[in-house]
């Protein structure tokens, strides 16, 4: 195979690759007749991310040389990624990027001409597997957002780089809500900030939802598609279904499309009923939201204090009222995910599988894949090699 | 116990996001007081924090355009909670573009600080974002550890009373002094002091750089007027004052 891309198109070709390092350890390559598509998944299988260039997005584009076999393979992501590391340097100096397959030493060859007549040459090593395919159809999702990239870049803006997870959904008056989810900790002293943006429903493109609709996906990843949707300036697609089935974040233009399928909660978020009933003593919640945040429904804190007070002696944090948790994942495989859920945070890995990662097939090693009655979604491959 | 206010001005909520934001550099958790015309952002004396204290007072009048509170109690009308200052500066640093800014107390599973910002936005729709930051409500009895720390009868810091300022590093490799002359000195408060030391006689004490070095770093609101005052061989004392907003910092002398 052998495809040249040129101009522009290079620094597009490194912003797609590290949106998807974001995602996965290694990169499954395979140019189809559509296009080159660019796949990954990560460790626990809850979230996949694809990018497919169409022939165009080249300037030569070639799927397949005749007499070779056609490529279908996997590189380590940390060295596709190297290549196209700093994209200030690309825009500045590449000015052509050729990928090609050296046949004799079975390398994936990544050639940069650059200003000046320099040229530099990655070879990168490559191992030949199935294709990753994920099954997933967005027309079969009921709900669907649509907004331009800024739109959202602004909406999760309030929200910290380091947060997690976070819960999108449908409130009051159709407003599109966005809020931090913290993972419930019975015995923290002080619990966690919780911050909620609400977007009325002009700003968005498309809103096929209905109110009360919400999902709790991984901002993190969600934030590498995001960061591409924004530099490319594309609208961004989220389809979307009940809790727990994953949702699908789409962008598309006449040269390319990327999907980031990622698994969601599978029960609601503990307060998401506020997303139905932003005052949920209220027994009729005025009409306009922005209004509800002016009266002092939720202000009256002298029972609290009341309750506080007499409990002599003892530390004040003890007194706070416990809010009855969300039971743990449900299902058959709840007992092995809540092992899993014991390994804590690396940073720049994804967040402990929590989700039910269960929206791939076996097609990955077999010691890896988890146990329990799973619907098999994709045809056993004949394993890798 | 309610406390709501509201700012609407860009200037004021510009600089009560940096206070805010210095606070969160000198203090990991503090306490916020208010009352019917002051708020004060208080880090008590303690142990963990190396004996550092802080207390900083700003006049309300100053900052916010609508301002409620009921305290306590009538005879106690005050309010004393207990929060994570940097959740409130991230709260802060979001409303850059706001229309409006609340900040109410609220009971939302569990006492709150409840910041919400109303974002202005290319499209005729606004945006809110509303951020409920966890406070812990400080039982009445503890109020006494949280009262404004007297100013004891002071020394001035390797200094003297003819306004030289003397601070002093020494290593085993180097020894720098830096010497700040023609400095003022203020009135101070017991006469009978003054007149025991010679103007010459510098007073001194020994602090931790790096308390010190926290302290000068955090600063983001540039003080029209600072004080250092120092109980020989027992703590430095910073009174910075900018405009309307006052701020104490106390540090101990090493032991």
């Amino acid at each position: 195979m052998k495809c040249l891309v040129t101009g522009g198109n290079v620094k597009v070709l490194g912003k797609a690759v590290h949106s998807l390092s974001r995602i996965g350890e290694e990169l499954y390559l395979e140019p189809l007749e559509d296009g080159l598509s660019l796949r990954t998944v990560n460790s626990s299988r809850s979230a996949y991310a694809c990018f497919l260039f169409a022939p165009l997005f080249f300037q030569l584009y070639q799927a397949a040389t005749p007499g070779q076999d056609p490529l279908r393979c996997k590189i380590l992501m940390k060295s596709f990624l190297s290549v196209f590391r700093s994209l200030v340097t690309l825009e500045k100096t590449v000015e052509k990027c050729c990928i090609s397959v050296s046949g004799r030493s079975s390398r994936l060859v990544v050639q940069l001409l650059c200003r000046y007549g320099v040229r530099k040459t990655h070879n990168l090593s490559f191992q030949d597997c199935e294709s990753l395919q994920a099954v997933f159809d967005p027309a079969s999702c009921p709900h669907l957002l649509r907004a331009p990239a800024k739109v959202l870049g602004e909406a999760v803006l309030p929200f910290p780089p380091a947060l997690a997870e976070v819960t999108l959904g449908i409130g009051h008056g159709r407003r599109v809500l966005l809020r931090s989810y913290q993972e419930e900790e019975a015995d923290s002293a002080l619990k966690a900030m919780v911050t909620e943006i609400s977007i009325g429903q002009e700003d968005f493109q498309q809103l096929q939802a209905e109110e009360g609709a919400a999902i709790t996906f991984c901002l993190k990843e969600f934030r590498g598609l995001l960061s591409f949707a924004e530099s490319a300036n594309l609208p961004l697609s989220i389809h979307f279904d009940a809790p727990g089935r994953p949702a699908i974040f789409a962008i598309k233009d006449s040269l390319l499309d990327g999907h980031f399928v990622l698994a969601t909660l599978s029960e609601p978020a503990p307060n998401s009923q506020d997303l139905h009933f932003p005052e949920p003593c209220r027994p009729a919640p005025p009409p306009h939201s922005p209004s509800q945040l002016d009266d002092f429904a939720n202000d009256d804190i002298d029972s609290y204090m009341i309750a506080m007070e007499t409990t002599v002696g003892t530390e004040s944090s003890r007194a706070l009222p416990s809010i009855s948790l969300s039971p743990g994942l449900q299902g058959p495989c709840s007992s092995e995910e809540e092992e899993e859920a014991e390994q804590s945070t690396v940073p720049g890995t994804p967040p402990p599988k929590k989700f039910r990662s269960l929206f791939f097939g076996s097609i990955l090693a077999p010691a890896h894949s988890p146990l329990g009655p799973s619907p098999v979604l994709a045809e056993d491959s004949e394993g890798e090699g | 116990m309610k406390f709501r206010a509201k700012i609407a001005d860009a200037a004021c909520l510009n600089h009560f996001t940096r206070v805010s934001c210095m606070v969160a550099k000198l203090a990991r958790t503090c306490t916020l007081r208010i009352r019917p015309h002051t708020l004060n952002f208080i880090l008590a004396d303690s142990a963990a924090g190396g004996g550092v204290s802080m207390w900083c007072e700003l006049p309300q009048e100053n900052f916010f355009s609508e301002f409620q509170m009921e305290g306590v109690s009538e005879e106690n009308n005050e309010i004393y909670v207990e929060l994570t200052a940097e959740n409130l500066s991230r709260a802060l640093k979001t409303a850059q573009n706001a229309r409006a800014l609340k900040v109410k107390l609220t009971n939302k599973h569990f006492p709150c600080l409840t910041v919400s910002i109303e974002l202005v936005s290319v499209s005729s729709s606004s945006r809110m974002v509303t951020h409920d930051i966890p406070v812990k409500v400080i039982p009445r009895k503890l109020w006494k550890n949280l009262q404004e720390p007297a100013v004891p009868d002071s020394d001035i810091i390797e200094a003297n009373l003819n306004g030289d300022l003397n601070l002093k590093i020494e290593s085993e490799l180097v020894s720098v002094t830096t010497h700040f002359k023609d400095l003022g000195n203020p009135p101070s408060a017991s006469e009978n002091e003054s007149e025991d030391r010679s103007p010459e006689q510098m007073a001194e004490v020994q602090v931790d750089i790096r308390k010190f070095l926290q302290f000068l770093a955090g600063q983001q609101v540039n003080p029209t007027r600072g004080i250092c005052n120092v109980v020989s061989h027992k703590m430095v004392h910073f009174d910075l004052l900018h405009e309307d907003v006052s701020l104490q910092y106390f540090i101990p002398a090493m032991s």
